[in-house]
């Protein structure tokens, strides 16, 4: 199983299950709408990406223990401050650019093919962020979520994919939480996420 | 802050927009990016118009004082007309 390409549909489960988590009581109901929105389009990718690796995408992201997820620590994080739900939204989309950047170059046409897929519907993702983010960057509240969250960011990320990021977003790269260990956050997600598939009938069709 | 911008979208090219909606926005980068989730995302637009409701002239009052119905084409047929006016010409080039 490619590592590299299990944790980015882990990324996009996890974090399209957080982002969903503010449908209905997002700040604004025109962004309730866009980020519920991008929720949805984030898990859309972690199928289409399972399905790369498996015949059966709901099994793979599913059907795993807690302790065989690849994602990283910063799309586990329960969130319940809006500065930093929309913190770790930029964060993550500046970081998921650069690893999209990169698979868009992979060997394998198919990986390829799905990143180029993947960067067109995300070009909508970044402009969403981006605009979030001209507009939050000087509130001392959004910098401090940013601060707190930039050491996760930076663990979405394998070590020589870092340096870019720090620079992207102009911030001192530090020691990353990276992937490997998960917050005590997952395993509460973890249960709910999986809890229809592990409560239904053996045999059952979807 | 916030201001209200009224959306208007056009289906195909060549159509005239309709108005769709709108949304509640401080500025234009949110307008539009709220606007692209609500009515664009899933190919009902090929465009937007995003006009902020204060600069919509709103004209709405109707003084009929001295009753000028007469001014009015409704009830006015037409069809007649342009039948007899079809023949005289058709007529004239027959």
């Amino acid at each position: 199983m490619n590592e590299l390409l299990l944790g980015l549909a882990d990324d996009e489960l996890v974090i399209g299950w957080r982002d969903s988590e503010w449908t209905g009581i997002a700040p604004m109901l025109e962004e309730d709408v866009a980020f519920s929105s991008i929720a949805q389009n984030e898990i859309g990718h972690a199928r289409a990406v399972y399905e790369l690796l498996t015949d059966d995408a709901d099994a793979l992201a599913f059907d795993r223990p807690l302790g065989e997820y690849r994602c990283a620590p910063l799309v586990e994080l329960r969130l319940l401050d809006w500065a930093h739900t929309i913190a770790r939204r930029w964060l993550y989309e500046e970081a998921d650019r650069i690893r999209i950047a990169a698979l868009m170059d992979d060997a394998d046409p198919a990986v390829a093919g799905l990143a180029a897929k993947i960067d067109r519907e995300e070009v909508y993702h970044r402009m969403h962020a981006d605009m979030w983010h001209e507009r939050l960057r000087g509130e001392p509240r959004f910098r401090d979520a940013v601060a707190d969250l930039w050491p996760y960011a930076l663990g979405v990320l394998p070590p020589e994919q870092r340096a870019e990021l720090a620079a992207r977003v102009r911030l001192e790269e530090v020691e990353a939480i990276g992937r490997g260990t998960h917050t005590p956050e997952l395993a509460e997600l973890w249960d709910e996420m999986t809890s229809v598939r592990r409560s239904a009938p053996a045999g059952a069709q979807w | 802050m916030n201001e209200i911008w009224e959306v208007f979208r056009q289906e195909r090219r060549g159509q005239p927009f309709e108005h769709a909606g709108s949304v509640v926005a401080p500025d234009a980068g949110f307008a539009e990016t709220w606007a692209r989730e609500q009515y664009g995302r899933r190919g009902e637009s090929v465009a937007l118009w995003l006009v902020p409701r204060d600069a919509i002239h709103v004209v709405e009052q109707w003084a009929d004082e001295f009753d000028l119905k007469y001014r009015r084409v409704d009830g006015y047929s037409i069809k007649v007309r342009l039948k007899e006016a079809r023949e005289r010409a058709s007529a004239r080039s027959g």
